[in-house]
C-alpha cells in the first residue's frame, strides 16, 4: 500500500483526485493500511467490502451447481420415469430405490419432494438473495458512492459468516437419515409443524428453520450496512440523484429484505413454537394415523400470510439488483445514457412499495376471500406500470446505439427479453379468475423460472462479466462468454416455453409421475425433451464456472484502469484496489451517471467538473 | 474492530452507526408489527380465550418506564460532569430492567396459575410469545447497559465523542425497547377491551 500511495498519478482521473479530492485523512490512520495484514484476515474473515463480495459470488456458485444438479434429478425423474436410475444409486444410495424383481432403481418420492424442496430454497434465498445481491451490493455501494467501505465491516463480515454459516447447516441436513425438508420452500404447515408429518419434518425441518433464521440475520446485518453506507457514506457531490441505477436498486432491495425478513422470522417463531413447545398457531384439528392430535384453533392459513408478506417482496429482492445491473451495463455497452433516468428510480421505488401490498396474489386458491381478492389483483397488475417503464427505457437504451456485444451486454440484452416474456405471463397469473385456473400447473412453473430466476440469473451474469476486471484485475474470456450466453439464452427458452403449454393444458405441477393419468401422457415426450433441455442448459454452465476460476489466474491482465470507458466512480480506482479503494484522496463528484455521448465526448467520468456553460441535464 | 472507528465522520449529519442503530431498530419493529397484525387476524377467527391481563404486567410496565427516565438522567449527569449521578443511576438502570423481566416472570406464572398456559389457546400463547420476545429484546438491552456501566466504573471519566456515541446509542435502544413495550401492553389490553 505504501508505494502505491506514493505513486505518481499518471492518468487524467488521477490528476483529477489529485487537485478536487476530498481528502478524508484515511491513509493517515495506522490501522487503514495495516488492515489486510495476513491470510486469515486477508482471505477469510476479511471485513473488506471487495473481498466479501467475492466470498458471497463463489459460495454463491457453489450451491448454484448443487440447486441445479438437484433439478436435474427430479427432471430425470419427470423426463424418463421408465428409466432406470440405478446408476446414480453410488451418490444418492438409499434415495434411489432398486426393485428386487425387475431391478429398476427409482428415485425415491419422497427424496422427490426433498430435492425439489432443497431447489427452491437454495436457489431462491442462496443463490439469488445471498449470491445476486450479496456480492454486487457489496462490491458497488463502496465503490460507486465513492466510500473507502462499508458503515460497518464488522457487520458485514458477520454478514457473510451467518450466510457461511445457514449454508453449512442446510448442508448438513442434505446427509440426515430421514433426509431435508421437504415440504416445499415455502414450509407450509402443517408439513412444517409437525415433526412426525413427513420423514422430512423432523430433524430435516429443525435444521432448515435453524438455517434460516441464520440466513435472516445474514440478510439484516448486510440491509442495515447497505442502508446507512448509501445514507451517510456517499463521497462529496454524490447526491441521491447522481448515483448510478445499481446503487438506487440495492438501496431499494436492502429496505424491501429489512422490512420484510422480520416477518419472516416472526413466522419461523410461531412455527417453532407449534413444533416444540405444544401451541397451536398453525395448526387446527389434524388428525395422523387415526390419531387426533392435541392442536386446536390454529390457522394454516395465517403462516402463509406471514410468510408471503416476506415472499412476494422477496421476488424483487432478486429481481430488483438484476435490474439495476442490467441498467448500468447496457448504458456503458450501448455508449448511451440510460434513458429516463428518473423515471428508472421512480419505477424501482414504486415497485418496492406495491411489492409489499400483493402478498395474497400468492394465495389466491388457499380460500381466501375472493372480494379480497380484487383488492390484490389490482395492485398486481398496477405493477406491470412501472415494469412496463423500465422495459421500455431499456429499449429506449439500447436503440440507436453503438451496441458493443460483449457477454455483459449481451446477458443485459438477454435479461430484458426473460423479463418481457415472464413478466407478461405475470399478468395472466396476477388475475384471480385465471390464477384459479393456472395456479397449480406447469404455467405456474415456467412463470416464475424465466421472471425471476432465469431473469435474475442473466442479471448476475452481466454483473459477473461486467465487474470481472474490477474484482480480479484479468477479464473473462468473451469466446466462452458468448458461448455461455447462447446456450443459456436458448436453452433457457427451450426447457421453460414448452412448460406453458403443459401448463395450459393442465397438467399439474408437484407431481412425482404422471402414468396414472392417461390424459397427460401426450406429454411423455415434451417432458422428456424438457428435462434433455435442462442437461444442456446446466452444462453450459459450466462454461462459466470454468471460464471464472480459469480467469481469475489466467485470463487476461486488465492493463488500463478503464477498460469499458465507463463513467462510475470504481473506474477511478487502481486496477486491484487496495483497502480504502482510492490510494490517495476520495474522488469528488461533479455530475450524473450516465453521460455517455454528451458534447462529442465518448464518455465523461463522474469526477469531471462541468465545463463553463455546460449544463448537467438528465 | 474496524479500521473506522477513528475516522472523524464530519461531513455525517448523524453518525453511522447510530443511524445503523435506528435501521435495526425500524426491522425489530416490523417483527412485533407482523406478529400484533397476525394476534389480530387470529383473533377475528374465534375460538379465542377471553382472560383477564395479570395485573403484574402493569406493575412491570411502569417498572420499564422510570428506567428510561433513570437512564436518561445518568446521560445527563454523564455530560454535565455529574460523575456520581451518572453511575449510580447507570446502576439503577441496570436493577430496574432485570425487575422488569422478574416482574415479567412472574406475570407469566401468574397466567399459569389462571390456567392459561402456553399451549391452551392461541390467545395465551400470543401473549407468552409477545412478552417473550420483547423480554428477549430487553435481554439485549441489559447487555448494552452492562457495558455502560463497566465504562462508567473501569474507564477514567471522559466526556469523548467516543463515549458520547457509545451512551447515547445504548439509550436509543432502551427507550426503544421501552417504547415496544408499551406498544405491545396498549395493544394487548385494547385487544381484550373489544
Amino acid at each position: 500500500m505504501a508505494n502505491v500511495l506514493t505513486a505518481a498519478p499518471h492518468s487524467e482521473e488521477d490528476v483529477l483526485i489529485e487537485q478536487m479530492g476530498y481528502d478524508d485523512h484515511f491513509h493517515e490512520h495506522h490501522d487503514g493500511d495495516k488492515f489486510q495484514s495476513n491470510f486469515i484476515t486477508t482471505y477469510i474473515f476479511s471485513q473488506d467490502h471487495k473481498m466479501i463480495a467475492k466470498q458471497f459470488l463463489i459460495t454463491g456458485m457453489f450451491w448454484g451447481v448443487i440447486g441445479g444438479l438437484m433439478s436435474l434429478v427430479f427432471r430425470l425423474q419427470l423426463g424418463f420415469p421408465e428409466e432406470s436410475m440405478a446408476w446414480l444409486k453410488p451418490v444418492l444410495g438409499k434415495w434411489i430405490e432398486i426393485n428386487a424383481e425387475t431391478g429398476m432403481g427409482a428415485l425415491s418420492p419422497d427424496f422427490y419432494y426433498a430435492l425439489v424442496t432443497m431447489h427452491g430454497t437454495i436457489l431462491v434465498f442462496f443463490v439469488l438473495t445471498a449470491g445476486l445481491s450479496g456480492t454486487f451490493s457489496n462490491l458497488l455501494i463502496p465503490l460507486q458512492l465513492g466510500a473507502r467501505d462499508m458503515a460497518s465491516p464488522l457487520l458485514n463480515m458477520m454478514s457473510y459468516w451467518f450466510f457461511f454459516l445457514a449454508g453449512l447447516i442446510m448442508f448438513i441436513s442434505l446427509f440426515l437419515n430421514t433426509g431435508p425438508f421437504s415440504g416445499g420452500w415455502t414450509a407450509y404447515p402443517p408439513l412444517s409443524a409437525l415433526p412426525q408429518a413427513s420423514s422430512g419434518s423432523g430433524a430435516g425441518m429443525t435444521l432448515w428453520l435453524i438455517s434460516l433464521v441464520f440466513f435472516v440475520v445474514s440478510v439484516l446485518l448486510g440491509g442495515i450496512n447497505y442502508i446507512t453506507t448509501v445514507l451517510n457514506l456517499r463521497t462529496k457531490g454524490m447526491n441521491m440523484w447522481r448515483m448510478p441505477l445499481t446503487i438506487w436498486a440495492f438501496f431499494v432491495t436492502a429496505i424491501l429484505g429489512l422490512l420484510s425478513f422480520p416477518v419472516l422470522a416472526s413466522a419461523f417463531f410461531l412455527v417453532m413454537c407449534d413444533r416444540g413447545l405444544g401451541t397451536s398457531f398453525f395448526l387446527n384439528e389434524i388428525f395422523i394415523g387415526g390419531q387426533a392430535l392435541d392442536h386446536v384453533g390454529g390457522s394454516p392459513v395465517l403462516y402463509q400470510h406471514l410468510f408471503w408478506f416476506l415472499g412476494h417482496p422477496e421476488v424483487y429482492i432478486i429481481i430488483l439488483p438484476a435490474m439495476g445491473i442490467v441498467s448500468e451495463v447496457l448504458a456503458v455497452h450501448s455508449r448511451k445514457p440510460v434513458f429516463g433516468y428518473k423515471a428508472m428510480v421512480f419505477s424501482i421505488l414504486a415497485i418496492g412499495f406495491l411489492s409489499f401490498i400483493v402478498w395474497a396474489h400468492h394465495m389466491f386458491m388457499s380460500g381466501v376471500n375472493p372480494f379480497i381478492s380484487n383488492f390484490f389483483v389490482v395492485f398486481t397488475l398496477i405493477i406491470a406500470v412501472p415494469s412496463a417503464v423500465k422495459v421500455f427505457n431499456w429499449i429506449a437504451t439500447l436503440f440507436g446505439g453503438n451496441i458493443r456485444f460483449t457477454a455483459a451486454s449481451l446477458f443485459g440484452i438477454g435479461f430484458v427479453s426473460m423479463f418481457i416474456s415472464g413478466g407478461l405471463t405475470g399478468i395472466f397469473l396476477g388475475n384471480s379468475a385465471i390464477d384459479i385456473q393456472m395456479h397449480d400447473t406447469y404455467f405456474v412453473v415456467a412463470h416464475f423460472h424465466i421472471v425471476m430466476g432465469v431473469a435474475a440469473f442473466f442479471g448476475m451474469f452481466a454483473g459477473v462479466y461486467h465487474w470481472f476486471p474490477k474484482m480480479y484485475g484479468r477479464f473473462m474470456n468473451e469466446t466462452l462468454g458468448k458461448l455461455h450466453f447462447w446456450g443459456t439464452m436458448v436453452g433457457a427458452y427451450l426447457i421453460f416455453w414448452p412448460m406453458h403449454y403443459i401448463g395450459m393444458a393442465g397438467v399439474p405441477r408437484r407431481y412425482y409421475r404422471f402414468d396414472t393419468f392417461q390424459s397427460f401422457s401426450q406429454f411423455d415426450d415434451m417432458n422428456k425433451f424438457i428435462t434433455i433441455a435442462a442437461i444442456i442448459t446446466f452444462g453450459f454452465q459450466l462454461i462459466l464456472v470454468i471460464n471464472f476460476f480459469y480467469s481469475i489466474w489466467y485470463g487476461k491482465k486488465v492493463t488500463e484502469k478503464n477498460p469499458w470507458g465507463a463513467t462510475t466512480l470504481e473506474w477511478t480506482t487502481e486496477v486491484d484496489p487496495g483497502h480504502g479503494n482510492w490510494a490517495g484522496k476520495l474522488p469528488v463528484v461533479h455530475r450524473w451517471a450516465y453521460d455517455y455521448a454528451k458534447d462529442g465526448q465518448e464518455f465523461i467520468s463522474q469526477i469531471t467538473p462541468l465545463k463553463e456553460g455546460e449544463t448537467e441535464t438528465h | 474492530m474496524s479500521s473506522f472507528e477513528n475516522t472523524v465522520y464530519s461531513r455525517n449529519k448523524i453518525h453511522p452507526q447510530k443511524f445503523a442503530l435506528l435501521v435495526s431498530c425500524a426491522s425489530v419493529v416490523m417483527l412485533f408489527a407482523a406478529l400484533t397484525s397476525a394476534y389480530v387476524v387470529r383473533q377475528a377467527a374465534g375460538n379465542w380465550l377471553e382472560f383477564p391481563m395479570p395485573v403484574l404486567f402493569l406493575y412491570s410496565t411502569l417498572t420499564l418506564v422510570v428506567s428510561s427516565f433513570t437512564l436518561y438522567f445518568s446521560y445527563k449527569g454523564f455530560l454535565a460532569g455529574n460523575v456520581k449521578t451518572y453511575k449510580y443511576l447507570l446502576l439503577l438502570t441496570f436493577v430496574l430492567g432485570i425487575l422488569f423481566i422478574y416482574l415479567q416472570y412472574k406475570g407469566w406464572m401468574a397466567l399459569v396459575a389462571m390456567g392459561v398456559e402456553l399451549g391452551t389457546n392461541p390467545s395465551g400463547s400470543f401473549l407468552y410469545v409477545l412478552s417473550g420476545l420483547h423480554a428477549a429484546h430487553i435481554l439485549g438491552g441489559l447487555a448494552a447497559v452492562f457495558v455502560a456501566i463497566l465504562h462508567a466504573f473501569i474507564l477514567p471519566y471522559e466526556v469523548s465523542a467516543k463515549r458520547k456515541l457509545r451512551f447515547e446509542m445504548t439509550q436509543i435502544y432502551w427507550h426503544f425497547v421501552d417504547v415496544l413495550w408499551i406498544y405491545l401492553i396498549v395493544f394487548l389490553w385494547l385487544q381484550q377491551q373489544s
